[in-house]
């Protein structure tokens, strides 16, 4: 068991489904990102997923690029992500923490030296969004000898082989993306979602987390009654740009707890 | 035949795969699919053949640029002339490739990237030929330089949208596309400009472009009486060369160099030459190739005075043949290939595209070093008038 398969048990006995709120490490600032995961937990978030900053995030609308591009102008690295962890980690032993970015990155870093060095940070899973199944068997084994999770996102377009094929390599939970598109572009279509849950939960037997497209209370709420965990990332970054040093926290807090009150 | 890549995933040993958001697996697999049958397809085929032919004007000749080999006065200089076929560059030979394919799969909408403009040229050409939708991304940067062949694109009906992030060059513009195409995957085919990318575009591009040295392999021996000691090609993602290379790569004694842009010198770092500089081995655009990047696995930007070639990684193929030995790789800086471009201007009355100034100067630059029976075979990836904003920039002209 890690961080992330004890939050998601706990919650299953609570009855209640997780918010996971998305920041891009580094934005606004290098010394803003610590004090955010906190406001984030303080607010009610139950799994943080954390951007790596990409030069070329292809997955991502101008909202999360432009996070990525101000996280990347300071200067911010894996490394320093990884440092931004330990020091959010003296105080917060408990949420978890998934590093979510482009597989680069690590593939610089070397995937022995990064899943040493993040599990010892207290990172519990990794998201590597152009790295599927098929090309992820070296980072899998180093993923998991130091029990970090590896989660996928699956995908409206993915056939259910796939979903199969996915499903024996994922752990801590899986992430269905729930629309055709960049992250936040669209707006969600819930029917959709609903018609794909039985599918995905034939084959998956770990919570699933829907994201991309979720803007708003109602729509968080909507969605997680269908799932198991809400992905919120560009509202997020949205908020944290339209924000300044004095009043991020508290606007950021303050849209957290809209969501996690919705959902609960 | 000992030489057999890419494998059915589409590794050409440790390079190339499938690097994609999830959301564009079942994209690309059906294309793989779909290519692996329509490959094979006799009628698919004569199709192609017949558009190569009458429409692009294939088989495009061979040149033996004499005067230009007789003012260096050592090996023969011979250009294969994909300057002259419709749209003025070899990247037609695929887009129309790929342009049947997407009829074939029912795609009504085509997007590409673009950086010299060429391709983007002859994806909005075949587009307007068989009356499809054409969204065109290009580089902020690239816009300003190739003018021209944004007037081109948009007078072939056309959409050209400007790509304002990173570097706003080439890479920016596959950014873009790939955005695109995870939005509207289902309605949409990615006509791919060179052969990189992921699993199939690698393979399929390079058959496409592999007409070019099909053709050469039949050309030479009816011109020289045997096939050439060097082939000479520009890379980029390295379309034009890979076609020119592939159906010689079993062909013994037959050396091939590839020719990337060394901009102001590899040694200034601003250049867009992975294979040349030895750059760390990464993943982008759905590929793992040698690519240029920092230490933080950023990918920096490169610079080239070619729009085709200002792109920081290179096709999976090409990482292999390097690695095996079976092509070596220079780089030509800015000012050098300036002076190719001027020299066959006034030698052979042939006004080249900056891209394949790049491998005709390398050309330029060893023929003096061997006997005059020497043969080297340049490919003329494309024609420069789009360059002449740039040329005249750098002469200090204004138009
Ligand atoms: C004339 C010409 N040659 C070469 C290239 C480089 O592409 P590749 O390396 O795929 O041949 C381009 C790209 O725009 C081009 O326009």
């Amino acid at each position: 068991m890690n961080r992330i398969d004890i939050r998601f048990a706990s919650l299953k006995q609570q009855n209640r489904k997780a918010l996971i709120p998305f920041i891009t490490a580094g934005d606004p600032s290098r010394e803003m990102t610590v004090p955010l995961l906190h406001a984030l937990v303080a607010a009610g978030a139950d799994v943080l997923e954390l951007g790596v900053p990409f030069s070329d995030p292809m997955a991502d609308g101008p909202t999360i690029q432009r996070a990525s591009e101000r996280a990347l102008k300071l200067g911010v690295s894996l490394r320093s992500v990884l440092d931004m962890v330990a020091e959010f980690r003296k105080q917060d032993t408990t949420t978890p923490v998934v590093l979510m970015g482009y597989g680069n990155p690590i593939e610089a870093m070397g995937w022995a030296a990064f899943a040493q060095r993040a599990a010892l940070v207290g990172v519990d899973g990794v998201l590597t969004v152009d790295f599927p199944p098929e090309e992820s068997h070296d980072a899998f084994e180093h993923l998991q000898r130091h029990n970090i999770a590896p989660i996928f996102l699956l995908a409206p377009t993915t056939k259910e082989s796939r979903i199969a094929q996915v499903a024996k390599l994922a752990r801590g939970y899986v992430y269905y993306v729930s629309l055709k598109g960049v992250t936040g572009s669209g707006s969600i279509d819930l029917s959709a979602i609903e018609e794909k849950m039985p599918q995905l939960r034939k084959h998956i037997k770990l919570p699933i987390g829907v994201g991309f497209g979720i803007r708003d209370a109602s729509t968080a709420k909507a969605v997680a009654a269908l799932c198991d965990g809400v992905v919120v990332g560009s509202r997020i970054v949205q908020e944290i740009e339209d924000s300044n040093a004095q009043n991020v926290l508290e606007n950021v807090g303050r849209l957290v707890k809209e969501l996690s009150v919705a959902i609960r | 035949m000992s030489y057999n890549y890419p494998d059915l995933s589409g590794h050409f040993g440790q390079f190339g795969g499938t690097y994609m958001a999830e959301t564009l697996i079942p994209a690309v697999e059906e294309l793989a699919a779909q290519y692996a049958h329509y490959q094979h397809d006799a009628e698919f085929k004569a199709e192609l053949a017949y558009e190569l032919k009458h429409y692009v004007g294939r088989p495009s000749p061979i040149y033996h640029a004499k005067r230009l080999s007789q003012h260096l006065g050592g090996a023969q200089i011979y250009l294969k002339r994909e300057d002259l076929n419709h749209t003025g560059a070899h990247k037609i030979n695929s887009a129309m490739g790929q342009a049947l394919l997407a009829k074939r799969m029912g795609k009504k909408r085509v997007i590409a990237e673009t950086g010299a403009g060429m391709h983007g040229v002859a994806t909005a050409t075949v587009a307007a030929r068989f009356g499809m939708e054409c969204i065109v991304y290009m580089g902020a940067e690239d816009i300003h330089r190739q003018a021209q062949n944004v007037f081109r694109m948009k007078l072939l009906g056309a959409t050209v949208v400007p790509v304002e992030s990173g570097s706003k060059t080439l890479k920016d513009a596959c950014n873009e596309a790939i955005r695109d195409w995870v939005t509207n995957v289902e309605s949409t085919f990615y006509i791919f400009g060179t052969a990189a990318g992921p699993h199939p575009y690698p393979m399929m591009v390079r058959d496409f472009q592999s007409i070019v040295g099909t053709e050469a392999k039949i050309q030479m021996p009816e011109m020289v009486g045997r096939q050439p000691d060097i082939l000479l090609a520009c890379v980029g993602g390295g379309s034009n060369a890979i076609g020119l290379f592939y159906p010689y790569i079993d062909v013994p004694n037959v050396r091939m160099i590839g020719v990337e842009a060394g901009g102001y010198g590899i040694a200034s770092g601003k250049h867009a030459a992975p294979l040349t500089a030895n750059a760390k081995v990464g993943v982008l655009h759905g590929n793992k190739v040698n690519l240029m990047q920092d230490e933080n696995g950023q990918i920096i930007e490169t610079h080239s005075i070619s729009a085709g070639l200002d792109y920081p990684g290179v096709g999976p193929e090409h990482c292999l043949l390097k690695d095996i030995g079976r092509a070596e790789y220079v780089a030509i800086n800015d000012d050098e290939a300036i002076a190719a471009f001027d020299a066959l201007c006034r030698f052979e009355g042939i006004i080249p595209a900056l891209e394949s100034s790049h491998a005709l100067a390398h050309a330029m630059k060893i023929a003096p070093t061997m006997s005059k029976d020497k043969v080297l075979l340049v490919n003329l990836s494309g024609r420069g008038d789009k360059d002449m904003q740039t040329v005249a920039k750098v002469k200090g002209i204004t138009l």
